[in-house]
């Protein structure tokens, strides 16, 4: 009985025979793109055909005052926009978590901007933004703070708040469920112990809460760090990257290179710039992950 | 221990109320624009208060732009389908994460972690030029075959869970009285599995609605195949946008996913969260 039972359960063929429709489908159409866009990178592709060019576009790239501003800003709009969804995320768990009357009622109403599609919501932003109707204008023109009409999305710096508070709204949700969930699962006892010990509310906050869910802490400010530099149409919807560029990262700037100009060889160079990058986080990440669940099953 | 006192109450209540606004604002300036009238909307500086409120535009917005339902049944069909082939390909894989050991198991397990990162723009230059090739482009198909992609990773992981949750005492006391593996998927996974498998559908679905934008935007320049998210730039005129029927059509839109998603809200967090929050 057990030699049948070992063959239930260790035949290593059947696993792979059903994870490989899954695998090759990501193969074809992740994996295999991504070396395409490397090759495509050496090329000067366009509708019009491909040759190859070594170097050039890279070249090019590299040595261009705006790529390198593109990048920049591409850092500090990341900066800003992860560093406000995590405090605002952390004070939101907080507060959600406080056991008062309703907080099942407001733990639903936290995740419509996650779940909506971002295009949508969008259209929400572009109404409230809006220079002469929108209710931000709007209530800065009657309290004096606008003495008229102000497009929030017309101007450089304003623009580029805009955006980030907008990349802020669609990303707070994730990250206040996650903290929220990773405070539910501190043992209750902790609590428990430091009350009778005397403990305050904000000493059981620093010293309990924080340390307990710091690992979720720091796996949420990648994955956010991830998904922000990954974050596309919230600009493209509400600014397409302008005014002049004002709110054009790297992800915008490779999408108006490839798609929007058609120079497939420029925007592939720029992608591999990105997935550089992005396996840099990735790796990051996971090296990270790793060391949790170490730490968790050693515990 | 956690009870408040009056002004402690007073200060989380309030705290919540600009968290809330701050979340819910689009949201409700949305619904209220909906039921003004156009002319309402185009006073500056912005009016709060308009007497007379109507569905008017939820019954106009089907004239202004013909195809409308056209679009809304484009984004259910994209995303049902979409869901469905997801769940196809990845319910085997995720039954053998969860059951086999093997060479590589870990590692392929974070490396599908690591495509989920690789967000569709990057991949966009070869794509395209691959549905161009086999003359997909335009169609529904270039919508559903990248859309599939980049919900498989993490449907693996979310699935892989639920299929660890059933004893595997059940299926091995079934293998030893002889059944065979076809039944014991049919008359013990599958029956056991159902939550699990609702709850990932769910999930994709509602990736599935909400990545659409990005790919029909790129790969599709049919009208008949569009689905709502890009159907709504319609209400921008040359003159001027009919903001009252595009945030009308855009809740019209938006309300079955938000409705699906409030139902199951607990399940699909929960299976969310688990991986990330595990004690």
């Amino acid at each position: 009985m057990k030699q049948k039972l070992k063959s239930y359960n260790a035949q290593t063929y059947l696993a792979y025979a059903l994870i490989a429709p899954a695998a090759l489908y990501i193969v074809l159409i992740v994996a295999w793109p991504l070396l395409e866009t490397i090759r495509l990178s050496f090329t000067n592709s366009s509708l019009a055909g491909e040759d190859y060019v070594g170097f050039e576009n890279y070249q090019k790239m590299l040595s261009s005052k705006k790529f390198n501003g593109i990048v920049t800003r591409t850092f500090v709009w990341m900066f800003f926009s992860v560093s406000l969804k995590l405090i605002i995320g952390l004070i939101g768990a907080v507060l959600l978590n406080a056991n008062l009357k309703g907080r099942s009622i407001f733990r639903v109403l936290v995740m419509p901007p996650w779940v909506v599609p971002i295009a949508i919501g969008m259209l929400g932003w572009l109404w409230l933004y809006n220079g002469y109707f929108g209710i931000i204008a709007g209530v800065g023109m009657r309290t004096g703070i606008l003495d008229g009409p102000f497009g929030f999305l017309a101007y450089k710096q304003s623009a580029f708040i805009s955006t980030i508070i907008a990349d802020v709204w669609v990303g707070t949700p994730m990250v206040t469920v996650f903290f929220l969930a990773a405070m539910q699962g501190v043992p209750r006892d902790l609590y428990e112990a430091a009350y009778c010990d005397g403990a305050s509310r904000w000493d059981r906050f620093f010293k309990i809460t924080l340390p307990q869910i710091t690992p979720v802490i720091i796996t949420m400010s990648l994955l956010s760090a991830i998904w922000t530099f990954n974050s596309f149409e919230i600009i493209w919807i509400l600014t397409e990257g302008g005014p002049r560029g004002a709110t054009t990262t790297l992800i915008i700037d490779t999408y108006k290179q490839a798609l929007g100009n058609y120079k497939f060889g420029r925007g592939a160079a720029r992608a591999v710039v990105v997935m550089i990058l992005l396996t840099l986080f990735a790796g990051f990440y996971l090296a990270l992950l790793a060391r949790i669940n170490k730490k968790i099953s050693h515990e | 221990m956690n009870k408040y006192n009056t002004f402690e109450k007073i200060l989380i209540y309030s705290g919540i109320l600009v968290f809330m606004t701050f979340i819910l604002l689009p949201f409700v300036e949305m619904f209220y624009a909906s039921l003004r009238p156009l002319d309402h909307l185009f006073r500056s500086p912005y009016q709060f208060y308009s007497d007379d409120l109507s569905f008017w535009a939820y019954r106009e917005m089907w004239n202004t732009v013909p195809m409308l339902g056209r679009y809304i049944f484009n984004s259910f069909f994209l995303a049902t389908s979409v869901a469905v082939i997801t769940l196809i390909f990845v319910i085997p894989a995720a039954y053998s994460y969860a059951r086999f050991k093997f060479p590589f198991k870990n590692s392929s397990l974070y490396i599908l972690l690591a495509i989920n990162m690789f967000s569709g723009a990057v991949l966009l230059i070869p794509l395209y030029k691959v549905l161009r090739t086999f003359g997909l482009l335009n169609s529904y198909q270039a919508m559903i075959v990248p859309g599939v992609a980049f919900l498989i990773p993490t449907s693996i992981w979310l699935l892989k869970s639920y299929f660890e949750k059933i004893p595997i005492d059940l299926e091995e006391a079934a293998f030893v009285d002889g059944a065979s593996r076809v039944q014991i998927l049919r008359h013990i996974i599958a029956p056991l599995s159902t939550p699990g498998l609702v709850v990932v559908g769910i999930y994709a679905f509602i990736g599935a609605y909400a990545q659409q934008f990005l790919f029909a935007i790129t790969f599709n320049q049919k009208k008949e195949y569009m689905p709502i998210p890009s159907g709504l730039y319609e209400f921008i005129g040359y003159q001027s946008v009919k903001w009252n029927e595009m945030m009308a059509a855009s809740l019209v839109g938006i309300a079955p996913v938000l409705l699906v998603f409030i139902f199951l809200q607990k399940y699909i967090v929960e299976g969310l969260t688990a991986g990330a929050v595990k004690n």
